[in-house]
């Protein structure tokens, strides 16, 4: 009897897991990606994630010659799953901070853009800590730009999305009065597009390291050194050899790596 | 397990917590206002009556409670012609958007359990209240309700618990009930082990003494059909 | 219509059925174990199950595949560490439909458990009276009669059973939810497509509510239904 329920459990937790070979090596790769985050990441018509996160992920896989598949996960949860052996790679536009080194590791960036102010057209609404006193700032949890507005505007109401694309209907709506995010993101994914017609960037350039960090970069588990490297390796390739400025090209007329900054 | 993060995100989960049942007794208790009429019209034997009713809990028990909470926030909001409403100042607020949403999730799903207990006050008990001359109101009043909040028991005490964990949605639109505090926690200091317990330990204990007050509700109500330990 | 998003969307519809599907089978035979375990003299097994019922009502069902999700994967790593097996990681669908199935589990043991206390006891003492062993009275007499008590509330669950498990598209499973949410916010036309996630989901229920429906007609026969 007893051997029998032992027997009928190991069946169970069998076909429940699917044991996945991890290779010291690394010919097998599984990466985090967000799906929410235009341009560089978002889910096309076929159901399949692309974007500027994804083109660059491709091409570092191919580079190591690894097969990657890519796992969606939302970003507030993003380093929870990294660390419970979801995946094995982040590569969703996460900012490389003080903050986040504590608890995982990064290789080098692979792009780096500031962050910016967005409200509608013509606002009064003055971009200092006085000035947005009592007023709804919008931003997506977990981010630099959350942490960033916590700490400075500080008499304000912050409201947290789980999704960017949610704090651009808010603000469109008139939920909110302000939001911070990527400029890039902001740019492309909002006020390029009929919805944010009425909107604009207020305020200056925010790209002080200890908030902003020094670019997005790829997280990683921190006992994965060997994958760091091989994965900074891989960044060098591309850039050196051009793919990275092809697919640079596809998104953007500017340079988004930030080799002056 | 790091109690150190959970001591300091305590604060949070508090007010959380005042949130989560600030929404749970308010959409219950908008849910029953207009439950209880709408189900006396649903068992209506006239089909124009009823079936207003009818395709009302059938639409929103159909869909999730993700979805319309979703449609009546963001989707809303994106028409300029319901930003320049009256109605606008309301449905701006997300606190408001949340209560209607679970207000309509309730009182279509109460509609259907007091239906069903309506329905299944035995036949004979109708008849005989009809060969007694009552009139429909009065064999409402007098028979089939008392009998219907009875044998509802049960099923609604599972719909009060249904709408407390429903509120758990709310933290999707901003509100920082309970889960909302378990989400800033995991964000903050990437624990979600640490973060969702708590945050589940939370919610435990405001069913428990819920479940508590159905149980003596039940003991007090439902004596007759106890279990009998012969 | 959907702006190339249809096909996206039927996919994920099919995958909500295969969990809701997989979860009410689990949860089924759950609630009957459950019930009859509440009704049980043994007060172990009373006990045991209104521990489960309790901490499972009591916790919402985010929360829950939080926890089991992260949980379980991190008891999963700790044991793989210390058997030395190679990474061992629980499916997405796997981990979602045993955590729906679990948590409805609970809410059928209270069904089951109310719709035995409506059949009349006079049932099971005849059926006992005439010579059945507990698992016949429970069986040939007491099980079909309670059944038809179920009915109504089960159908309530079951509708919500399939519009949780819009909660496993949280993680990462590209269920109809999921893709409804990525198609929103590509297009950033949210409306669009939740309305049309829940036209889908009204299918389905409307489908289940014809089946209940069938089954309460079958489960009433010999029972007067006067309309008030």
């Amino acid at each position: 009897m007893q051997r029998r329920h032992l027997a009928t459990l190991a069946l169970l937790l069998a076909g429940a897991t699917t044991a996945v070979a991890q290779s010291p090596d690394w010919n097998k790769v599984r990466i985090g990606v967000e799906g929410a985050y235009p341009p560089f990441s978002e889910v096309g018509t076929d159901g399949q994630i692309k974007g500027f996160d994804i083109d660059i992920a491709k091409a570092l896989c191919a580079d190591l010659k690894a097969q990657c598949t890519f796992i969606q996960q939302e970003f507030d949860g993003m380093i929870p799953a990294l660390q419970a052996r979801k995946f094995d790679a982040v590569i969703a536009s996460m900012s490389i901070t003080e903050e986040r080194k504590r608890s995982v590791a990064f290789t080098d960036k692979y792009y780096k853009t500031p962050a910016r102010l967005v409200a509608k057209k013509g606002t009064t609404l003055v971009p200092t800590a006085a000035g947005l006193k009592g007023k709804r700032i919008g931003v997506q949890r977990s981010t630099i730009h959350d942490r960033f507005v916590t700490d400075t505007f500080k008499d304000s109401e912050i409201v947290r999305y789980t999704g960017q694309d949610q704090v651009f209907l808010d603000l469109q709506s008139g939920r909110i009065d302000a939001s911070m995010e990527d400029a890039v993101a902001a740019d492309a994914g909002f006020l390029k597009r009929p919805a944010g017609k009425d909107f604009a960037f207020i305020g200056p350039e925010y790209n002080d390291p200890k908030y902003f960090g020094t670019g997005a970069g790829i997280a990683v588990r921190k006992g994965d050194t060997d994958l760091v490297a091989k994965l900074n390796q891989a960044i060098k390739d591309i850039r050196a050899n051009g793919t990275y400025q092809k697919i640079e090209k596809q998104y953007f007329d500017f340079d988004v790596y930030g080799t002056a900054k | 397990m790091d109690f150190d993060a959970i001591r300091q995100s305590l604060p949070s989960y508090a007010s959380g917590a005042l949130v989560t049942i600030w929404l749970t007794l308010a959409a219950l208790a908008f849910g029953m206002l207009f439950a209880l009429p709408l189900s006396i019209l649903r068992g209506w034997p006239s089909r124009w009556v009823a079936g207003p009713v009818w395709l009302f809990t059938y639409v929103i028990r159909g869909t999730p409670l993700l979805v319309q909470l979703y449609l009546i926030y963001y989707g809303l909001g994106q028409f300029e012609a319901v930003r320049d409403s009256f109605a606008w100042p309301w449905l701006r607020s997300a606190t408001f958007c949340a209560i209607a949403a679970f207000a309509i999730n309730t009182c279509a799903y109460t509609i259907e359990i007091l239906h069903g207990a309506m329905r299944a006050v035995p036949a004979g008990e109708i008849e005989a209240a009809r060969a007694m001359g009552m009139t429909r109101g009065v064999m409402l009043r007098r028979v089939v309700l008392p009998a219907a909040f009875r044998r509802m028991l049960p099923a609604y005490g599972n719909e009060v618990i249904f709408m407390l964990q429903a509120t758990a949605l709310a933290s999707t639109v901003t509100l920082m009930d309970i889960t909302g505090a378990a989400g800033e926690m995991n964000s903050r200091f990437y624990l979600p082990f640490e973060a969702f317990l708590t945050a589940a330990v939370i919610y435990l204990a405001i069913t428990m003494g819920l479940v508590g007050l159905f149980h003596a509700a039940e003991r007090r109500w439902l004596m007759p059909w106890q279990a009998r330990s012969s | 219509m959907l702006q190339g998003y249809g096909a996206s969307l039927l996919t994920g519809a099919g995958l909500t059925i295969a969990v809701a599907l997989c979860s009410l089978a689990i949860a089924a035979l759950l609630g009957v174990a459950g019930a009859m375990a509440k009704l049980s003299r043994n007060r172990f097994l009373r006990t045991a199950a209104q521990v489960y019922t309790t901490v499972i009502r009591g916790v919402p069902d985010l929360v829950m595949m939080f926890l089991i999700f992260y949980g379980g994967q991190l008891l999963i790593n700790e044991l793989a560490e210390r058997f030395q097996w190679n990474d061992v990681t629980i499916d997405p669908f796997v981990a979602g439909t045993l955590t729906i199935g679990f948590i409805f589990g609970a809410y059928m043991t209270e069904i089951f458990r109310g719709a035995f206390l409506a059949v009349p006891h006079g049932q099971r003492e005849a059926a006992l009276a005439y010579g059945m062993s507990p698992a016949q009275a429970l069986v040939r007499i007491v099980g079909p009669q309670m059944l038809r008590h179920a009915l109504a509330p089960l159908s309530n669950t079951w509708l919500v059973m399939i519009k949780s498990t819009a909660i496993v598209s949280l993680i990462g499973l590209s269920d109809l939810m999921q893709r409804a949410k990525n198609a929103g916010s590509s297009t950033q036309e949210p409306f669009l497509f939740y309305a049309a996630a829940g036209a889908m989901y009204l299918v389905f229920t409307s489908v289940s509510e014809l089946l209940f429906a069938w089954l309460r007609q079958r489960y009433a026969v010999g029972v007067r239904q006067v309309r008030i």
